[in-house]
């Protein structure tokens, strides 16, 4: 397997099943690593980044689950190849940014990934569809101690695992879960619900990361505190924080369905009469318009389109991805035709 | 109250920021918080609990206490607080006066109670295992009178000791 080969694959978080995927896109869980003696990778000079390749390499390699990985070096890629993976969720923006000896080590079907040298020396990643924080995080608990086996982590009895940003430090877990909440941005709630996360410990961002805004009604819940609470007990307290909020835009949704039900319709139907339809379209509109589908098809206004051709629309319409399937560059305006025939060919179902 | 930057929506988010010594309260729309979380440099770890819109008083003025240098990465505390990031594991113990009320501030807490290391957990069982050993020849020797090899074996658990309380502490 290699790069190329992603390009007509869609990854296992994708698939539109498993709990609450009315509502929940994907969970993902990823964990800090570093080795001790070697200073972080913004820190060390180049034989020491390649010294932290080569040890962590083979360890990764050998593990169970990845042993039918591929890797991919950063440090050879041009910029669209690293949007691409960018796009994709399989690599931060700092890996794709930044400078010096990196890679990833991309598992079967996307689930599990593990960024070497970015902030961490290790940034071990498993993202599944649905709701499922909780078996996330218990593949990538084997897979760190199968790593804790080979390699020497930087760890400490008062402070658990040591990052590069102390605000990772400690089980340098970050749990996150990406939530589609159209009717609590139509009916105007989602402020409130947004303010009530960061008091109970928890942020909200976009669809990607760290300063991203929030668009297509989309939003990545995170936990904030990685010191002083065990893993299962970060995940019970996101777990149940998204349980209240996907009762709230259930709640918000019959409401819809009862007294504005027309409005409704006539909102989704229009996206979907328009996505059907168009010939020029940027990301942006694409993002809007596939939520209002979404939404009448999680409410089964429409059985025409599945939850997984959007959630693969989502990906494959975004730039690299476009340029990628056409095999070469393309400026803003022939991507934005390219654009729309994809999403007129994909709704035909053919 | 209304949105401090737009002025026309009802301002439903409020934090405060601390910038050199300075705390200033914010009160912003939802639309006008995103767009400012999202001009927020996104890999500034301490913007990024800015960007989190946490109401949150930032430890960036804290004082220096941790002077001098890392010795395995050579970085200085106020490297760090100018990169907001520390240099290696090493760091954590080198400023670790510093980092504490910061940690504490950040998180809550002080103490890791996640998964461990499974080579911290052998290291101190093998430590155990090594002073009981030690201990045992020590009174053998005190029994046998052989006071020069106790006194060198008191001083090696003497040694031991001390590094356990200290990994203990703080690594
Ligand atoms: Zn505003
Ligand atoms: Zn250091």
């Amino acid at each position: 397997m290699k790069l190329n080969d992603l390009v007509c694959q869609t990854s296992e978080w994708l698939k539109g099943t498993g709990p609450n995927s009315e509502m929940v896109m994907s969970s993902r869980v990823r964990l800090a690593r570093n080795l001790t003696e070697i200073p972080f990778a913004h820190r060390a000079r180049r034989d020491k980044q390649l010294a932290v390749m080569s040890l962590v390499r083979p360890a990764i390699e050998s593990t169970k689950i990845l042993k039918t990985s591929f890797f991919v070096d950063l440090s050879e890629l041009n910029s669209l190849d690293r949007q691409f993976l960018l796009e994709r969720h399989l690599i931060s923006h700092e890996l794709a940014e930044g400078k010096g000896v990196r890679g990833v080590v991309i598992g079967e079907r996307e689930m599990v990934s593990i960024m070497v040298n970015e902030e961490d020396h290790l940034r071990i990643q498993c993202i599944q569809s649905g709701l499922q924080l909780m078996d996330a995080w218990r593949l990538i608990d084997r897979i760190e101690s199968e790593l804790d086996a080979k390699l020497k982590f930087a760890f400490s009895r008062n402070w658990g695992y040591l990052t590069a940003c102390p605000t990772n430090a400690g089980t340098g877990m970050r749990a996150s879960v990406m939530l589609h909440l159209p009717s609590l941005v139509l009916t105007k709630q989602i402020g409130k619900v947004l303010q009530a996360i960061t008091k109970l410990g928890l942020v909200a961002r976009g669809l990607y990361g760290e300063g991203t805004e929030p668009s297509g009604n989309y939003f990545q819940i995170s936990n904030q505190v990685t010191l002083g609470q065990s893993e299962e007990e970060i995940i019970d307290n996101i777990e149940r924080v998204i349980k209240q909020i996907i009762g709230h835009e259930e709640n918000a949704r019959k409401a819809l369905l009862g007294k504005g039900k027309r409005q409704l319709e006539d909102r989704v139907f229009r996206a979907y009469g328009i996505l059907k339809n168009v010939r020029v379209i940027d990301s942006n509109e694409t993002i809007n318009l596939l939520s209002a589908l979404r939404l009448g098809v999680d409410l089964g206004l429409t059985k025409d389109v599945s939850r997984r051709t959007l959630n693969e629309l989502f990906i494959i319409t975004q730039p690299a991805h476009l340029q990628k399937l056409h095999g070469k560059t393309l400026t803003p305006g022939q991507r934005d035709m390219k654009r729309a025939e994809l999403i007129r060919e994909k709704l035909s179902g053919k | 109250m209304l949105c401090e930057i737009c002025g026309k929506s009802q301002a439903t988010v409020h934090y405060t920021e601390i910038i050199n010594n300075e705390s200033s309260e914010t009160h912003l729309c939802e639309d006008c918080a995103r767009k400012k979380g999202a001009m927020l440099k996104p890999h500034f770890p301490l913007a990024d609990l800015l960007s989190g819109l946490i109401d949150f008083n930032l430890p960036l003025t804290l004082e220096d206490k941790g002077r001098g240098k890392c010795p395995q990465c050579g970085l200085t505390y106020s490297d760090f607080k100018k990169i907001g990031r520390l240099g290696c594991g090493q760091c954590y113990d080198t400023f670790k006066e510093s980092l504490a009320p910061l940690l504490k501030r950040v998180h809550g807490s002080n103490e890791h109670v996640g998964k461990s290391s499974a080579l911290a957990g052998k290291a101190m069982q093998e430590a155990t295992l090594q002073l009981r050993e030690l201990q045992e020849r020590l009174q053998k020797a005190i029994q046998r009178e052989e006071f020069e090899e106790a006194a060198r074996l008191r001083d090696r658990i003497r040694e031991i000791e001390k590094k356990t309380r200290k990994s203990a502490a703080s690594e």
